[in-house]
């Protein structure tokens, strides 16, 4: 689900299959370079005409071998490197201290904004909209697409697309602090249609919770100062350093790939992230009693 | 009053008696005696505890290449605790903390501490042997670079034992790097401490040029020396150019970290981006720095393996050539994924392909060379052999992560971990052991072990491919680098397992070189070996002096053309077999042809460099650690040592010209464009304008990256061009008081007084001119904080604000010299050195103000 030799979509099938030819053609040249040397070191002294053996083995082969490959590399990239594609999916992808803010650019003008996260309709281009705020990370999403740096100051573009169903693991490749290794995204690809359902809710506000525990937690939650950093949409919790909370209850991850998300793990996540992901930004959340913090976990998990 | 060349004085013999082989001899035998017992006694070597006063090539290219082995084993050691944690997922054996000081420091000193290091170690102790030189053309220079990269590399490493590490990676991308997210001294110790370690690099690469170009044997023409001193020659030249990039770089990143001088800062104007073009340009050329010696040593070690002549010795030396050109047109393809232009990716993509091509041609020339003659399988032919399997791999992996499409995939994996290893490890390292195993009897007079030495070799080759080659796997399969754990399930673990596994049998193999070395390496100052019958003049004869008489040299392979070499010379029958002025001495020959010149004397032991040296890393450190005062404190001690040091050299008394045989009488020392300290002060002049360019540079990228902006940007205004034209009048004024006192100094000693006040006026110019350019600077109420812009114009101010200063402690030591009496017309070269850089720093100041005044009026 993260390697770049099982591609989900044509970009990435692209590259795979320049990576075939690399590999292919340079196993063919190692094979026959360290065939040429074992003969010359263990066969009888020869009177050969050394420099043509270095003009043609060391100038003409290569530069024949390398033009044709620059050619065959330029055309590649110049098909995947189409930005401003009309009809595409656009996506802004900010770069945080090991998160990811992600945010759907409506046709409205609005914008839909959720975290660690990104669905993408099959069939349909996507372009992203690469930032950051605060140190340079990279987007990665091997199986989709390449990858492309996320610097403070620039906005990269990417274009992919999934050419079927599936899920896909990314995570940021350039170092960028105590969390590198634990900065990681899942990209859901699937139906138009299922897509469209998705990101409709999705930019709804939460519904105000009916349950008495799940309105316990919600209230447990602005006591706690959880607002000061998280937005959920429809309550007054509107903060901005840490992921929009909104429909937390529909990802896959908590903290950027470090867990799976479900009640339980919401809950140890807000009572121990210290030792879940040494570092991060958000403190360890201790005013919770046990039951305030059950409640508050079950209310997050049902914002779907 | 300069000297020229055609001085030299023949007295008998032919017109090239110094290159004719047939010419006899230059010098009779039986040699007079007492000859010998004055040649060993000047080159005696300090005992006991006194060992830090040396100054011979030899001792301390031995500590050099001790102390930079000691670093690959102290970073060999990082990168086990590294394996060790990714050996399985979700490992806690290190912490997140420590393993991000662990793999910056692993990658920082393997660099900086290893493999730049060594490799001009090993030319330390290799080259004056090859070019049957008596030393190096300033031993004090090497013995300071050695201290003060001993002393501070070591206090470097040390900041692991504290916590205080740096930690973003040996390449310190701002803005990580920078006072927002590492506010800690972390990032500082990097700074400081790889910026000094860059300025001992520098020393040791003006050193080998000098010494490559003019201290060669008479009638070792360009196109005769061996392929081991070209590769040296054009890495010198690269570091001159590829290393102040990089001084530059983090100059400006410490005013950014000290000062919040905005360079990086995006909010500010400033580009994050910029920090990577100035380090790459530094980064590439490196890894070529590392490479090219590494090159030159197989093609050492080939010829007498294979025992026949290099083929293609040409296509070889232009094929280094070519690398070292290509070299600094590469260093985009480390931010391919930075979002560059596709067609400016393409141009260096193309760039990076055809620096495979020059390595193609050695690779075929080895190959041919392995042909032509019957292979010996030596422990050196084994590396040999297991360099070529490993490089060529790597090579062909560098041709894919330059081809851009392929490097949006693995750019910053694995992937990439193993082709950099393949190339460093293979290119660098394998040549390291073999050229430990072909000139350890240089050193001891006899061969290491045999039997420890197929083992080490069978140990590492197999270590190495089963560390790095299962890391190409996982990288494509989705594993960043510098991770300090990975969760499970996502198919990396068997291949980081196999990796681990390996690295402790690669380190099993460096153990046992290890044993070896302790077991069988002695240095004994005395050696009379020849093991593998080699061509060229380290196998010579060889004591503290270096050979008995310094040969004359008329083909490519001396040893091999005239058997007899040996004994005519360790007889002493070829030149200066002696002592001829009582000190430490070799000839100086021309650049190209190698036509002896003039006597070299060189300085003899000291501890002033050790002490200088010491006293330079103490300086730096207590400057990262924020003690102003003891910085001080160590930096007038530094100054004290040096000036006491130099204040010993260029006094070789009024000795008439000497001869050296075959007719051939030599003045002792030289002056003016011919002599080694003039060609030295010019290579320094190239490091010093190419740090300025790379200032130059900044403010222009600077300008680039605001294009919508007015410029300067809004709020910042210009200095008064009146204040401009002063300044200029003031640069002018002072170079014009240098070239005055260019005629009075050989006018000396009538002229004193009027030479000391022409110093003196120079001095307050240049002094005065930088005063008056800060105060127009500030007099625009625009502050180096506000701006990226601020930062880089202050900047520009404070380069030549710290050449105002230097000249102005130039102008006291040659006031100093004069009236000691130690500068006359013979003895010029602190003026002439002095002389050369006021007049480039006083073209660098107008510029400097052509940029700062003219340049806004024109775009603005």
């Amino acid at each position: 689900m993260q390697s770049a030799l099982s591609p989900g979509g044509p970009e990435a099938a692209l590259l795979g299959q320049l990576a075939w030819v690399l590999f292919i053609g340079a196993a063919l040249i190692f094979v026959f370079v360290m065939a040429l040397a074992a003969v010359a070191v263990f066969s009888r002294p020869r009177a050969i005409d050394g420099e043509r053996w270095i003009v043609g083995g060391g100038l003409v082969f290569p530069v024949t071998v390398l033009s044709v490959l620059l050619v065959y590399a330029y055309r590649t990239g110049a098909s995947i490197a189409d930005v401003g594609v009309p009809g595409a999916l656009q996506i802004e992808v900010i770069g945080r201290l090991w998160w990811w803010e992600v945010r759907y650019r409506n046709p409205d003008g609005s914008q839909t904004v959720l975290a660690n996260e990104l669905r993408v309709p099959v069939g349909r281009p996507v372009e992203l909209f690469l930032t950051s705020d605060d140190v340079i990370h990279s987007f990665w999403l091997p199986a989709l697409a390449g990858k492309l740096d996320m610097i403070p100051g620039h906005v990269n573009r990417l274009v992919f697309s999934a050419d079927r169903p599936g899920i896909h693991r990314g995570q940021c490749a350039e170092y960028c602090g105590r969390q590198h290794a634990f900065m990681a995204f899942y990209v859901i690809a699937e139906d138009p249609a299922d897509f469209e359902r998705w990101l409709a809710r999705e930019s709804r506000p939460a519904v105000p919770p009916s349950d008495p525990f799940l309105r316990e937690g919600l209230e447990a939650f602005m006591r706690g100062g959880c607002g000061t950093c998280h937005t959920i949409r429809g309550t007054q919790a509107d903060g901005r350093l840490g992921p929009d909370l909104t429909h937390i209850g529909s990802r896959r991850s908590l903290g950027a790939g470090v867990l799976d998300n479900h009640v339980g793990t919401i809950a140890g996540w807000i009572a121990d992230t210290q030792t879940i992901k040494p570092g991060s930004l958000m403190p360890e959340t201790r005013v919770f009693s046990g039951r305030e913090l059950r409640a508050v976990a079950a209310y997050l998990d049902s914002l779907e | 009053m300069t000297r020229p060349v055609e001085d030299v004085e023949q007295t008998a013999g032919s017109e090239r008696a110094w290159c004719d082989p047939d010419a006899p001899l230059p010098n009779p035998l039986p040699r007079p005696p007492g000859e010998l017992e004055r040649l060993e006694k000047v080159w005696e070597v300090p005992k006991g505890w006194r060992f830090f006063t040396r100054v011979n090539n030899t001792y301390i290219g031995m500590y050099y290449t001790a102390t930079a082995l000691l670093f690959l084993v102290l970073a060999g050691i990082l990168a086990l605790l590294m394996r060790a944690q990714l050996a399985v997922p979700e490992n806690d054996l290190l912490d997140h903390d420590t393993y991000n000081q662990i793999f910056t420091m692993h990658g920082t000193v393997m660099m900086f501490l290893f493999a730049i290091p060594v490799v001009e170690a090993i030319a330390v102790y290799l080259l004056p042997a090859m070019l049957a030189a008596r030393d190096l053309p300033f031993p004090r220079l090497s013995a300071y670079a050695f201290w003060a990269y001993a002393v501070g590399g070591l206090a470097f490493f040390c900041t692991l034992f504290f916590g205080l590490a740096p930690d973003a990676g040996w390449f310190i991308y701002p803005p990580l790097s920078s006072y927002e997210h590492s506010p800690g001294l972390n990032i500082d110790f990097w700074l400081l401490g790889i910026g000094f370690i860059e300025i001992s690099a520098i020393a040791g690469a003006i050193e080998i040029v000098v010494g490559v170009l003019r201290t060669r044997p008479p009638g070792m023409s360009l196109d005769r020396m061996p392929v081991y001193a070209w590769a040296m020659l054009i890495v010198g030249g690269m570091i001159v150019f590829g290393f102040p990039p990089v001084i530059a770089g983090t100059m400006l990143l410490e005013l950014e970290r000290a000062f919040h001088w905005p360079f990086f800062v995006a909010e500010k104007g400033g580009d994050p981006i910029l920090w990577q073009h100035l380090f790459w340009l530094f980064g590439h050329p490196e890894v070529y720095v590392i490479f090219l010696p590494a090159a030159g040593i197989v093609s050492m070690i080939v010829p007498t393996m294979a025992r026949t002549p290099l083929v293609g010795y040409r296509w070889v030396v232009l094929a280094m050539l070519a690398t070292a050109f290509l070299s600094f047109g590469l260093w985009v393809h480390h931010m391919f994924t930075t979002g560059l232009p596709h067609v400016s990716k393409s141009f260096f993509s193309a760039a990076s392909m055809a620096v495979s091509v020059p390595s193609g041609i050695q690779v075929f020339a080895w190959i041919a060379t392995f042909w032509r003659g019957k292979a010996r399988l030596t422990v050196p032919t084994l590396f040999v052999l297991g360099f070529l399997f490993i490089f060529v791999l790597g090579g062909l992996t560098g041709v894919m992560v330059a081809v851009v499409p392929f490097d949006f995939q693995v750019h910053d994996t694995y992937f990439v971990v193993a082709h950099f290893h393949y190339v460093l490890i293979g290119g660098m390292v394998f040549p390291l052991c073999a050229a430990i195993y072909y000139w350890a009897p240089t050193v001891s007079g006899r061969l290491l072990s045999n039997r420890l030495g197929y083992s080490a070799f069978a140990l590492l080759f197999a270590g190495f491919n089963l560390t790095f080659f299962p890391m190409h796997i996982s990288g494509l399969l989705g594993m960043p680098r510098r991770v300090y754990t990975y969760p499970a399930g996502l198919g990396w673990e068997p291949w980081n397992m196999l990796s681990s596994v390996g690295a402790y049998v690669l380190a099993a193999g460096f153990l046992l070189i290890a044993i070896d070395l302790i077991l069988h390496l002695r240095f004994t100052g005395k050696v009379n070996t020849d093991p593998w019958k080699a061509g060229t003049l380290e196998w010579l004869p060889l004591e503290n002096y270096a050979t008995r008489s310094i040969p004359r040299i008329t083909s490519r392979d001396p040893l091999w053309d005239r058997p007899q070499l040996r004994e005519e010379v360790d007889q002493g029958a070829h030149f200066l077999p002696g002592t001829a002025t009582g000190r430490r001495e070799t000839i100086v020959t021309s650049p190209i042809e190698a036509r002896p010149q003039y006597l070299l004397v060189m300085p003899g032991p000291s501890a002033h460099p050790a002490l200088a040296g010491a006293g330079t890393a103490a300086l730096f450190f207590l400057l990262t650690v924020k003690q102003a005062v003891a910085a001080i404190i160590a930096a007038a001690f530094t100054l004290v040592m040096i000036f006491r040091w130099v204040w010993e050299t260029d006094r070789s008394g009024r000795h008439p010209p000497v001869d050296i045989g075959g007719g051939i009488r030599l003045p002792v020392s030289m002056t003016g464009p011919a002599s080694h300290g003039w060609w030295a002060t010019v290579v320094l002049l190239l490091v010093d304008g190419t740090i300025y360019a790379c200032l130059l540079f900044t403010y222009f990228f600077i300008w680039t990256v605001n294009p919508a902006s007015p410029w300067p940007p809004s709020g910042a205004g210009l200095p008064q061009p009146l204040s401009g034209l002063l300044e200029t009048a003031a640069w002018i004024g002072s170079g014009a008081l240098l070239m005055l006192a260019n005629r009075f100094v050989a006018a000396l000693p009538a002229k004193r007084g009027a030479l000391t006040a022409s110093l003196v006026g120079a001095a307050v110019l240049a002094l005065g001119a930088f005063g008056l350019g800060l105060f127009a600077q500030l007099e625009t109420g625009t502050r180096p904080g506000d701006s990226a812009y601020g930062a880089a114009v202050y900047t520009l101010v404070a380069w030549q604000g710290f050449h105002s200063v230097v000249l102005t402690i130039l102008a006291g030591y040659c006031v100093a010299r004069i009236h000691a009496r130690l500068l006359d017309p013979v003895h010029r070269a602190t003026f002439d050195s002095t002389r050369l850089l006021w007049l480039y720093a006083a073209v660098q100041g107008i510029a400097s103000l052509l940029v700062i005044h003219l340049f806004p009026r024109l775009v603005g």
